[in-house]
């Protein structure tokens, strides 16, 4: 068997570089292939090295764990088997609470020398027994449930959520000029760098917010997440066809592009 | 307490008049009783009442109210409790005590007869009121102490963030291990803060000396912890090291500069802490070049800490001092957060 390859994302250097002492110790045939700081650098590390096992602090700047996690799902090549993935989180209840419920791999810090041996042993069983496709599979339907639990996100995010209130106005700026869209005339919401593109059926608008702070201000039943950067109308999907990755195409009702929803939300779309 | 008085008032009407004491007290009794049954009577009324209109408006129920209707009751319920009894103690006893009516061929007499019994029932009502009055400042005063001790907890779940502590308490952990010189200085700052913490809401105030002393300890905590992240300067005038000001009043807005704004930016910042006299004002000033205010954070309610310092210096200064929060207007981008106080000693509350 080849020689595990780990990447690392953890902001506070010091914390980074036990880390990895400590596992040098617990699994001293691992290869640390990157230690990054932020959770967008953990994202690309990731999809360019091809890691078999990923250790993502929570709370990083950029994205944090949880939504690097997210992003490395949705991006990961289908030939390859998606890596382990271990959240490494100092304080944050809410999420030890769903890491324990959907038996996701955690540490917590300070880190302890036997709990990481265990993770260690345990680690190396799973990447002993796995199959691609089981793999990919497992990790899709841990990850979507944690996502699905809102407390996780509320922690993982730095924002405060809960109780948002619905939002009936888009206000985007351009220039001196604040266009207001209502709501309604929304067909979806699509991420841009800081900036969420905001399409209508006439034009679209740019608002400098981040998608994570609009979503608890749309109502689940009409915004539906299709993907990590875009939330769609449900009305105004026409068809959703699947592909053998896993992937689903969406057709939108008068609009002539196709959206893509990742695997982590195809199960929005079956049968009834 | 009606029985104690009848007795107080029977030995004191046996002392003035050549009679029983047997009968008068009696008498006493009945009168007594039946002033206790009318004043009864109004109370309860009267509360329902007050009760029924203070809960229509939205507002605590006030004693004052019902004392104000409550004063002609008690003067009109001697009047008919005097008769009522009068005419009971009468009956029981077979005798021909006169009632009021039969008063008016002696005035004098019936004046003494109800100056007695609206003594005794001024003074029992007075004394109920008065210890009614207590409890109601008691309540009230007991409930001002859970509202402080609420804000006091608040105040210092929000300052003992657990996330911090934690992460702190790992990277102390770790340093122990490589450093154990910078260990134990880290550690001499966490103990510094904790104690500031835990010991600050209960003080009044602190020289702005003592103020920056205990930022820059935060701030060297946060900044191990963030490495070459996270740079910091301080600026605090000599002449203005003794100014008072409340404890940890800029804590929530450096908190907020790290957490909102350097913490979420990948390649980190710096925060500038100052303060600066302008004229009898003293200006304190947070910024940091973090990410900014985003056009949806200020909705999302994640300006707890803004609205904990507005409120402190609502309570400490009134109108006098004021807190704001602005984009800060250069280049570097991030926040600034600015407070404005009197150069005067802090007002007690």
């Amino acid at each position: 068997m080849k020689q595990p390859l780990a990447v690392l994302a953890e902001d506070e250097p010091l914390l980074a570089a036990h880390l990895q002492t400590e596992l040098a110790q617990a699994w001293p045939e691992l290869e640390v292939g990157a230690v990054v700081a932020d959770g967008g650098s953990a994202v690309r590390e990731a999809l360019a090295r091809k890691p078999d096992v990923c250790f993502l602090d929570i709370r990083m700047p950029g994205m944090t764990g949880l939504e690097a996690a997210q992003a490395i799902a949705e991006d990961w090549p289908d030939e390859s088997p998606l890596p382990l993935l271990v959240f490494v989180t100092a304080y944050d209840q809410y999420a030890v609470q769903a890491f324990e419920a959907q038996a996701v791999d955690y540490l917590v810090k300070p880190l302890d020398a036997e709990r990481l041996a265990a993770c260690v042993a345990r680690l190396r069983k799973r990447l002993a027994d796995r199959t691609p496709q089981s793999a990919l599979q497992e990790t899709v339907d841990q990850l979507r449930a944690l996502l699905g639990a809102h407390p996780v996100a509320a922690a993982a995010g730095s924002v405060a959520q809960n109780a948002a209130p619905r939002l009936e106005v888009i206000q985007a700026s351009v220039g001196n000029v604040v266009h207001m869209v209502p709501i309604d005339d929304v067909i979806y919401f699509e991420s841009a760098d800081k900036y969420v593109r905001v399409i209508t059926a006439e034009r679209e608008h740019l608002i400098r917010t981040s998608l994570r702070e609009l979503l608890p201000q749309l109502d689940p039943q009409v915004f539906w997440q299709v993907h990590r950067g875009l939330v769609v109308r449900a009305r105004v999907i026409a068809s959703a066809l699947r592909d053998e990755s896993g992937k689903v195409f969406l057709t939108l009702r008068g609009r002539p592009e196709r959206l893509t929803a990742s695997r982590l939300y195809a199960h929005l779309f079956k049968g009834m | 307490m009606v029985i104690g008085v009848a007795t107080v008032v029977a030995l004191l009407m046996t002392a003035i008049r050549n009679e029983s004491f047997g009968n008068i007290f009696v008498y006493s009794l009945c009168i007594g009783f039946s002033c206790w049954l009318f004043i009864e009577i109004g109370r309860l009324t009267l509360f329902r009442w007050v009760r029924k209109r203070a809960a229509a408006q939205g507002r605590q129920p006030r004693l004052s109210r019902v004392i104000r209707w409550l004063v002609p009751w008690v003067v009109l319920s001697a009047v008919f409790g005097y008769e009522l009894g009068t005419t009971f103690a009468n009956a029981l006893l077979g005798q021909k005590a006169p009632g009021l009516g039969l008063f008016a061929s002696d005035p004098r007499a019936l004046a003494v007869v109800l100056i007695i019994t609206m003594l005794a029932t001024l003074g029992t009502t007075f004394w109920w009121f008065a210890s009614a009055r207590l409890a109601e400042t008691e309540a009230r005063a007991e409930a001002a102490q859970r509202a402080a001790s609420e804000t006091q907890l608040k105040l210092l779940e929000a300052q003992l963030e657990p996330h911090m502590l934690f992460n702190t308490l790992a990277n102390l952990r770790v340093l122990i291990g490589v450093d154990p010189q910078r260990a134990q200085v880290m550690l001499d700052r966490l103990i510094a803060f904790l104690r500031t913490t835990l010991t600050a809401s209960r003080a009044q105030a602190q020289p702005l000396a003592e103020e920056f002393a205990r930022v820059s300890d935060y701030l060297a905590l946060m900044a191990i912890r963030m490495g070459k992240r996270l740079s910091i300067r301080i600026d605090l005038p000599d002449d203005l090291r003794a100014v008072q000001v409340p404890p940890l009043l800029l804590q929530p807005l450096i908190e907020n500069a790290i957490k909102h704004g350097l913490e979420p930016k990948v390649e980190g910042g710096r925060i500038e802490v100052s303060a600066r006299r302008d004229r009898d004002t003293l200006l304190l000033t947070v910024r940091d070049t973090g990410v900014g205010l985003s056009d949806a954070a200020g909705t999302a309610g994640t300006h707890f800490g803004l609205e904990q310092v507005r409120a402190r210096l609502a309570t400490m200064y009134a109108q006098r001092a004021r807190v704001s929060l602005e984009p800060a207007g250069d280049a570097d981008g991030g926040v600034l957060a600015r407070i404005v106080l009197p150069l005067a000693p802090v007002v007690t509350p």
